[in-house]
């Protein structure tokens, strides 16, 4: 059992990580716009 | 559906089948199929959208499955106010790279092939660097380079695709709240990661707690509960922390205040606990409370967004543009300036069918003027020189020349946006008063907690703050915070299910309570457009009747067109339009005279006998129009604006519930008068000739008495329904009416009001069983607290139950029925 004393912490790591990339992700403005996104990768091939 | 109908009626080829326009996919009229022609296009606009995008090898847009069904209707105008320094001035500004960058608003962008096509601009274009469509709100932003390229040549380029530009104000304080909204999301976010992980500790924590966990263990886990939880008290907790620093500042209490002294107390009492090993914790609690309490707010914020974004919209699509008539030259060069930098004494051109850019007074020509912006009157006023005129109404008939007097902020209508701003602002304090409340109760809870802490102290030094931290915790006002927003936020989602869209809570609240309810009549009682309602006379006049109305615009021309469609129509030889009168004509040697009674009066020596009758007779809300043939008066036409099928119905329904109905319009009083005779209407109740300022001032007066509820749909009852204590927009209703109004009812008719204040009753009954409840658990876990009943940990796992018990009686409470959004409801709301 003495494994949670790694795991644990390093499960908190991971977490810190996806609220990283949260953070950013939302300070980059990706979180705005919900809508276009979603229409506008559908036909996205350039032309 | 429209399209259907429409697809019927269109040109046909000899097989029967429609030629569809290249571009619109749109029925193209007979006229124009050209057999020659590989592509056939409807009008030349789609035409011209089409060659653009085929020479740029753009033809992919053809491939979408969901596309733009419209004609290309390009203003053609020539932008050139885009580039005045006036304008860049105002919209403009610049990137890092050195680019030029400007939010533009779009006209008739709604699907997937709008956003690709609007973003392939720096194909299209030269110069354009960038374009990005958000296609809920229809805003571009474009980024160009000013040097190459003036605003003025991609504004063309977007009007020729079929998107006409507006600029669009207030870049700066979209870029706030921009920022603002971001930092919001992730504080919610940080929140609800912490307190998710926390939470599933003290799950350990609990279930070791029964199974026996080695001590080691549990000292682990409460030491991780410690660090994790550190992070949501320093960083989203801190809003409430600088809330309540706030509140105790200007020394009145807010809500901020107890979360901040409970959220403080409990990490406290957490932290000594975690040190010394002994005692509950508290951290799950404190980081989910954080996280509940910043959605509520974000919930709440979003709500007051969205009037804010719909007033925002209305300034846009005001007219930025208009033409001048240099003074002094011989040759009276026309020419474009933006609407900001109009000045008192400047000459304008305006052509018929566009819209006045300022106040002003006629000094050449004669028209007619649709003031229905500003007046609510439907039928066009005629103007001649030294008539005074306004901004933001139309010109009907002719071409006139105008002296501004007024311009821009001191117009008429931006005096009346000014007041609907101001309206929607006096709306907070009572916004506020909940939080007062609030704020007693916090104080009665805070005086209690240091009193059993005092006391307890003198007594028993041990369990005394154990029970202050358990009174304030089992006290925290969460459960009364959230019964209040629960209810009213799942009411709303199912109001909108049913066609209703509120966006204020406090107009539920109101609504619940009958009060005096105030109804424009034109669109709101009525169906708001002028038709054929009545007709005696032979059947060989509708045809001369036709022949010389088929080249009119006006509003009482288009009642005809709609009431005989295909009939067949004799050639008209001559003829003349009267303004204010009506029109004359000849055809097949015979003079025919349509038009206002005076009008043709004028040309008649006889009246033909069954006239006489039909005269007496004649319904009394409607506008008549008589017809005359060779000085003989033949027919009578009755032009009206039919009241709805279930407003009677509808309007006892509300007067049994104990609503005074009083109805308020623009129209001239006899026809108010007869329509509220239809109605049931008090004799005093039925208010015709009201101008928008006689409006609000009667919404004023009202309010005197109790609720005042608003119901219209134009610019020209904005400033009442923004002053009412509710303010409705009925379907069809004006952009400018969903910016002011609570609430915008989707569904045309007045049976969803009966709906609507019935779905509010029951919403406050929720409400009040919720504040009911939470009161009483709080008194009694208070009760238990100051007795040393509670230990904080019980007073922890009790808080969060008040507040499901009221999450649960709020979702299943009966308020509005429970209907899924149908397609109809859901195509309206996007469009």
């Amino acid at each position: 059992m003495s494994v949670i004393f790694i795991v644990l912490p390093l499960a908190i790591l991971i977490v810190g990580a996806a609220v990283g990339a949260f953070v950013w992700s939302a300070r980059n403005g990706q979180m705005d716009d919900l809508e276009t996104p979603a229409v506008r990768m559908l036909r996205d091939e350039g032309r | 559906m429209v399209t259907d109908t429409l697809r019927l009626t269109g040109a046909t080829t000899g097989i029967g089948e429609t030629v569809l326009c290249a571009h619109c996919g749109l029925p193209v009229p007979e006229g124009l199929v050209d057999d020659a022609a590989e592509r056939q296009f409807c009008c030349t606009g789609c035409h011209t959208a089409f060659t653009i995008l085929h020479e740029h090898g753009l033809d992919s847009y053809y491939g979408f499955a969901e596309r733009r069904e419209a004609p290309v209707r390009a203003s053609g105008r020539s932008y050139e106010e885009f580039d005045h320094p006036a304008f860049a001035q105002l919209y403009v500004t610049r990137t890092v790279e050195g680019l030029s960058r400007t939010e533009l608003y779009l006209e008739g962008v709604h699907c997937a092939s709008c956003v690709w096509l609007v973003e392939r601009m720096p194909l299209l274009q030269n110069g354009v660097v960038r374009a990005e469509l958000d296609v809920r709100r229809s805003l571009a932003v474009v980024e160009w380079d000013a040097e190459t390229t003036p605003l003025s040549a991609i504004a063309r380029a977007l009007d020729l695709l079929g998107y006409p530009p507006h600029p669009y104000r207030g870049v700066a304080r979209a870029d706030m709240r921009r920022r603002e909204d971001r930092a919001m999301l992730v504080r919610i976010g940080i929140a609800g990661a912490i307190a998710i992980n926390v939470m599933l500790l003290a799950l350990a924590l609990y279930s070791g707690e029964l199974n026996g966990m080695e001590s080691r263990f549990t000292t682990f886990f409460r030491w991780m509960s410690f660090a994790v939880t550190v992070p949501a008290f320093i960083w989203p907790g801190r809003v409430f922390f600088t809330g309540a620093w706030a509140s105790l500042r200007t020394k009145s209490l807010h809500m901020d205040l107890p979360i901040a002294i409970a959220l403080a107390a409990g990490f406290v009492r957490g932290a000594i606990n975690t040190v010394t090993g002994e005692g509950p914790i508290y951290f799950d609690g404190l980081a989910l409370l954080i996280f509940a309490l910043l959605v509520g707010r974000f919930l709440q914020q979003r709500g007051q967004r969205m009037a804010a974004d719909a007033a925002e919209l209305l300034h846009a699509i005001a007219p930025s543009t208009a033409r001048i008539v240099d003074a002094g030259s011989a040759s009276e060069q026309v020419r474009d300036i933006p609407t900001a930098a109009l000045l008192p004494g400047m000459v304008l051109d305006v052509r018929a069918g566009e819209t006045f850019a300022a106040d002003g007074v006629v000094v050449r020509g004669a028209s007619s003027v649709n003031a229905a912006l500003l007046t609510g009157e439907s039928r066009p006023t005629s103007v001649s020189e030294g008539t005074t005129v306004y901004a933001g109404t139309l010109n009907v008939a002719a071409p006139l020349r105008v002296r501004v007097v007024e311009a821009g902020e001191t117009s008429r209508i931006a005096k009346l946006l000014r007041q609907v701003e101001e309206s929607a602002r006096r709306r907070a304090p009572i916004v506020q008063m909940a939080n007062r409340l609030a704020g007693i109760f916090t104080a009665v809870v805070l005086v209690v907690a240091v009193a059993t802490f005092a006391i307890k102290t003198q007594l028993n030094a041990g369990a005394a703050l154990d029970d202050a931290i358990a009174l304030l915790i089992v006290t925290c006002p969460c459960a009364l915070a959230l019964a209040t927003p629960l209810a009213i936020t799942v009411a709303v989602g199912r109001a909108a299910g049913n066609g209703m869209l509120i966006k204020g809570g406090d107009a539920l609240e109101l609504l619940a309570t009958p009060g005096t309810l105030v109804l424009d009549k034109t669109g709101t009682i009525t169906e708001g457009r002028t038709a054929l309602a009545s007709w005696s006379g032979p059947e060989w006049v509708k045809p001369l009747v036709l022949a010389l109305e088929e080249g009119s615009s006006h509003p009482l021309a288009d009642g005809f067109r709609r009431a005989w469609p295909g009939l067949a129509v004799p050639v008209v030889e001559q003829s003349r339009h009267v303004v204010g009168g009506g029109l004359e004509g000849v055809i097949d040697g015979r003079v025919v005279r349509i038009g206002s009674p005076r009008f043709v009066a004028e040309g008649t020596t006889r009246i033909a006998p069954a006239m006489t009758a039909a005269l007496d007779t004649m319904d009394r809300t409607l506008t008549p129009v008589h017809i005359a043939v060779d000085g003989e008066f033949v027919a009578l036409a009755g032009m009206g604006d039919r009241v709805r099928d279930d407003a009677l119905a509808a309007l006892q329904a509300l007067r049994a519930r104990g609503w005074r109905t009083v109805m308020l319009s623009g129209d001239a009083t006899d026809v108010v008068a007869a329509v509220g005779r239809a109605l049931d209407f008090d004799a005093a109740d039925a208010i015709g000739a009201a101008s928008p300022e006689d409006k609000l001032a009667f919404v004023e007066h009202c309010k005197q008495r109790g609720t005042v509820v608003m119901v219209g749909d134009g610019v020209n009852d904005a400033a009442a329904i923004a002053a009412a204590h509710v303010g409705i927009g009925v379907h069809g209703g004006a952009e400018a009416c969903l910016a002011t109004a609570d609430i915008y009812l989707t569904r045309p008719g007045l049976t969803a009001l009966v709906e609507l204040t019935e779905g509010a009753r029951r919403t406050m009954r929720v409400i009040r069983r919720n504040i009911g409840f939470s009161i009483a658990y709080n008194l009694i876990g208070a009760g238990m607290a100051v007795i040393g009943m509670l230990t904080p940990l019980i007073a922890a796992v009790l808080m969060p139950a008040s507040s499901i018990t009221v999450v649960l009686g709020s979702w299943y409470g009966h308020t509005f029925a429970r209907r899924l959004r149908g397609g109809a409801t859901t195509t309206e709301l996007t469009a």
